[in-house]
């Protein structure tokens, strides 16, 4: 029986959570040269990607040392939850201090912690902790249309190519990520307010309504993306949840 | 010895010593033997999967609902028309329970929402592995017997790219990767055929190589044979990985095997540079050259359009005379080219050339040093043209399209890992195969053919999914269960506007009667929603409506004759059946209707969040500015389309409000009001 486990535990890690079985032969960890005190994130943090896939943007980080400058040739090592999976795993940090990896996430939804990790000149570890997000289908279907309908007023973030309306509304929306309003909000809200507009919650009509745009199904889809966006992240009432 | 042997008879003895113990003795051991396949059943181990399923929900608030729901033995999904008998449910037995959203330890997961239920396809089609099996093993892994192991969920997609062949909302990373295959020129050498009969088609347009020497010199091609990309970050040509002489080879070839392009290259006061340095950067502006073609600023980012090639050192590339004929008309060098004949000026045709003229790398050029080409280093390049295949690509004279030079990838996503070569260390299963072949192809032998691309992980992940999705079942699934694609309309517009539309290349950014692009608005229905006198004014001088977009209508210099043929058929051909646009008034609404207009405007319909009526008060920017869309809409264009915009123009942002006809009526008088001061509308 113990066996049998071992096996399924095995198989499991292997086959079901993407990603495992990506690199076949994990290549030999490197011999620092340098060493820093502090490690900070360049780019790469919180980025959505689907379920299983490698993110579009590498995480960046960046060796400095207590003087704040970049170091060069430090070890920074990646980590993360089962299913998670970084290319490189490890490296040594270039001339501008930085390391790069590719983070592909795991199979199932939800939010992901990685970690990169630096030792001192004293053996001190340090940590970075970074979140990336995973979406499922549904959720994935909700970024596609919050990102067609919604995000123009409901993003700050402007850019060029697009230029956010934000700013232009009287009222200000919140972003999908302020967990503080919107997890207080129910499904039912939810539903409400992105069916018939704002007045449908004593709102203000700046919120247009998409119940005869959208389908009832392309709604619940916005809701899940809603949902995991959120941070903090969103916990519906009446459940129990399970201790990792 | 002795002993042992005595011990064995006595044994035999008391066994089988007397006909009835020899008889209880062997039943015995048959009733034995008939207990080893129940024992089997009962120590199996799904069977220790559903247990512990009772275990995990038995303290659960929901216990009772589940337990209901749970039936156990081997569970079974037969769907004999897809050919499915999966298993899999005897062990995955939460994947229907809505209530397990905080069970996260596998088996017993539910499902993800998505579209289908194990019912309808059952659990194989999508995730493959063998679903006949009842043991982890077997189902999940490659094993001897069985050779399709689980998907990884990084390439899930690609099982929905089995049935629909159309993009679908939901798998961008599918639809990235056929994009991907369609764009990158994979398709000019290996053949994809697709369940229709037809074959995939590539979207790029390699430039044809017969007048090459026109327009380049030797020393370019040499350059740019031994690495694109160091000409151009985002040029698509990957790289040959080509030795030192090969390339010089070829090059000579190239330019020996080019035929000068007949017709008049009359310079225009050749050579000459921009009087004002800032002129020809603002020509090129106004012009929105940078709406198809992009250059690399000093940071290093790439900025612009991708319909056309990247411009940053075009000056190194291009001989003056050529660029300045390809301005005056590309449609005399390359008929079917994407970009427009704008009607330049000679001189602007002088300033905008001495401006590309002066994006140069003396870098790239500044260590190829090519003796002139001798009569073998031509025959030799002509042989490697036919090698690696160039003519897939390009249109080379002498040099015939090969048929079939690469594998044809038709069924790649069901190909046996037994038919497949691993590099040593390389994990055996097909998705890595094809993962590794993208992104190093000379990693599995340096005589291979296959260039060297840039791909990202991401893209190249992409790739794998669209390819995976090409399997037998992809040919053979039933067409009841298939999405087709949209077949690609061939749509082309007659007479002197069609010869027009062709000139000026507006396919390459409107889509009219399903073909085009998509980068400007469709213009199927225009004659519908415009004002005659609005259309003549905006081809003279076309500004945005959308303060918002970079990407811009350009002016092509157009003569009032050509204006005219144009707006005529515009306003006569590209009408909707669905409703007559001279079917309400343009104007004379009675004001206390135009005034309720108003106030629904502002308070009801909020439409101010997104457009701009009075530019002082109002700041939406999403939709076009109103402030003369009295001037330019049909009021029946305006009155449709706020009952119904998808109906006009499937796919708009704009929500339907499902509004009452009295406040569409209201709205529409009050829109139909606002002519502007006469002057351009939203200049910004
Ligand atoms: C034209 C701009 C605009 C668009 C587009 C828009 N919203 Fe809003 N939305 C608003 C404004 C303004 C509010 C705030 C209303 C208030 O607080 O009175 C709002 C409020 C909300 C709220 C309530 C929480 C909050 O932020 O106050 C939700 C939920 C919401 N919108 C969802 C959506 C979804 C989903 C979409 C896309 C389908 C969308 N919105 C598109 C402007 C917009």
């Amino acid at each position: 029986m113990k066996q049998r486990i071992l096996i399924f535990t095995v198989i499991a890690c292997a086959m079901v959570l993407s990603g495992c079985a990506r690199k076949a032969v994990p290549s030999p960890v490197p011999t620092p040269t340098g060493f820093g005190s502090a490690l900070v994130e360049s780019s790469g943090g919180k980025q959505t990607g689907a379920v299983g896939t490698t993110l579009g943007q590498p995480v960046v980080v960046q060796v400095n040392d207590d003087q704040g400058n970049a170091v060069t040739g430090a070890l920074v090592e990646f980590s993360g939850p089962a299913g998670v999976s970084f290319d490189p795993a490890s490296g040594l940090t270039d001339s501008s201090g930085q390391l790069s990896t590719n983070v592909s996430l795991g199979g199932m939804a939800g939010r992901y912690q990685v970690t990169a990790t630096t030792v001192s000149k004293a053996q001190k570890r340090v940590d970075l902790k970074l979140e990336e997000i995973a979406l499922g289908y549904q959720q994935l279907v909700g970024a596609e249309l919050n990102d067609k309908y919604c995000s123009r007023c409901h993003d700050p973030e402007s850019t060029p190519e697009r230029v956010s309306n934000y700013d232009n509304l009287e009222i200000k929306p919140h972003p999908f990520t302020e967990g503080d309003t919107l997890n207080k909000m129910s499904d039912a809200d939810l539903v409400a307010i992105i069916s018939h507009g704002g007045p449908a919650l004593n709102k203000s009509a700046l919120m247009p309504p998409y119940g005869y745009t959208l389908s009832k199904t392309e709604i619940q889809a916005l809701i899940a993306y809603i949902r995991l966006a959120s941070d903090p992240p969103y916990r519906a009432s009446g459940m129990v949840y399970a201790q990792k | 010895m002795q002993s042992s042997r005595n011990k064995l008879s006595a044994l035999w003895q008391t066994l089988f010593g007397d006909p009835i113990r020899a008889f209880g003795v062997v039943s015995l051991l048959l009733l034995l033997s008939l207990a080893i396949a129940p024992a089997k059943n009962h120590f199996s181990e799904w069977r220790h999967y559903q247990n512990q399923y009772l275990t995990l929900i038995r303290g659960r608030g929901d216990a009772v609902t589940l337990r209901r729901h749970f039936q156990g033995g081997i569970q079974q999904i037969w769907l004999p028309e897809i050919g499915a008998v999966d298993r899999c449910t005897t062990c995955h037995v939460g994947l229907k329970e809505a209530s397990l959203v905080d069970v996260s330890t596998q088996p017993f997961r539910r499902h993800p929402a998505i579209p289908h239920t194990a019912e309808q396809f059952g659990c194989v089609m999508c995730h493959r592995g063998q679903g006949a099996a009842t043991t982890v093993e077997e189902a999940h892994s490659s094993t001897l017997a069985w050779e399709q192991p689980i998907l990884p969920a990084r390439y899930i997609e690609s099982s929905c790219g089995q049935c629909h062949r159309a993009p679908l909302e939901g798998t961008p990373q599918l639809n990235s990767g056929r994009n991907l295959l369609a764009q990158s020129g994979c398709v000019h050498c290996h053949t994809i055929k697709l369940p229709d009969g037809s074959a995939m088609k590539g979207t790029d347009d390699p430039p044809s190589l017969l007048h090459i020497a026109d327009k380049t010199t030797r020393d370019w091609i040499y350059a740019w044979l031994k690495d694109p990309q160091a000409y151009a970050v985002t040029a698509k040509m990957p790289n040959f990985k080509l030795r030192d002489a090969d390339a010089r080879d070829i090059s000579a070839f190239l330019i020996a095997n080019s035929s000068p392009l007949p017709g008049d290259a009359s310079p225009v006061a050749a050579g000459q540079k921009a009087p004002d340095p800032t002129a020809g950067a603002s020509l090129y502006g106004e012009s929105f050259c940078a709406s198809c073609h992009a250059v690399q600023n000093a940071a290093g980012n790439v900025v612009g359009g991708n319909l056309g090639p990247e411009l940053t050192r075009i000056g190194t590339k291009v001989k003056p005379e050529w660029l300045q004929a390809w301005v005056r008309n590309p449609r005399a060098y390359d008929p079917p080219t994407e970009m427009p004949h704008y009607r330049f000026s000679d001189q602007q045709i002088a300033v905008l050339t001495g401006f590309l003229l002066n994006k140069t790398d003396a870098d790239l050029l500044a260590n190829v040093h090519l003796d002139p080409a001798t009569p073998e280093q031509i025959a030799h390049g002509k042989t490697l043209v036919t090698e690696y295949g160039c003519a897939s690509c390009h249109q080379i004279v002498g040099i015939k399209k090969p048929e079939n030079f690469a594998p044809e990838l038709t069924r790649i996503g069901s190909k046996p890992v037994t038919q497949l070569v691993f590099l040593p260390g390389m994990a055996h299963n097909l998705p890595d195969y094809i993962a590794a072949k993208i992104r190093q192809p000379r990693s599995f032998g340096s005589a291979l053919k296959m260039p060297q691309y840039t791909f990202t992980t991401a893209q190249i992940d992409a790739l794998a999914t669209a390819l995976l999705s090409l399997t037998d079942r992809t040919q053979n699934l039933p067409a009841a269960l298939t999405v087709p694609s949209v077949p690609a309309s061939d749509y082309q517009p007659a007479g002197k506007a069609g010869q027009l539309i062709t000139d000026l290349a507006c396919f390459s950014c409107h889509r009219i009667n399903g073909r085009g692009g998509d980068m400007a608005p469709d213009l199927t229905w225009e004659g519908s929603s415009v004002q005659r006198q609005w259309l003549f004014e905006f081809l003279k001088n076309p500004n945005t409506l959308r303060p918002a977009l970079i990407r811009r209508m350009p002016k092509f210099n157009l003569s009032d004759a050509d204006i005219n043929v144009f707006t005529d058929y515009i306003m006569t051909v590209y009408q909707t059946p669905a409703f007559d646009r001279d079917s309400m008034p343009s104007g004379g609404y009675p004001p206390a209707q135009v005034e309720q207009g108003k106030q629904l405007f502002y308070s009801k319909y909020a439409c101010q969040s997104c457009h701009i009526v009075d530019t002082k008060m109002d700041k939406g920017y999403i939709g076009p500015t109103l402030t003369q869309v009295g001037s330019r809409l049909t009021a029946a264009w305006m009155y449709q389309w706020m009952k119904n915009p998808q109906a006009l123009r499937p796919g708009t942002i704009e929500p339907n409000r499902n509004m009452s006809d009295d406040d569409a009526r209201a709205l529409t008088a009050y829109l139909a009001s606002l002519k502007g001061s006469g002057k351009r509308e939203a200049k910004q």
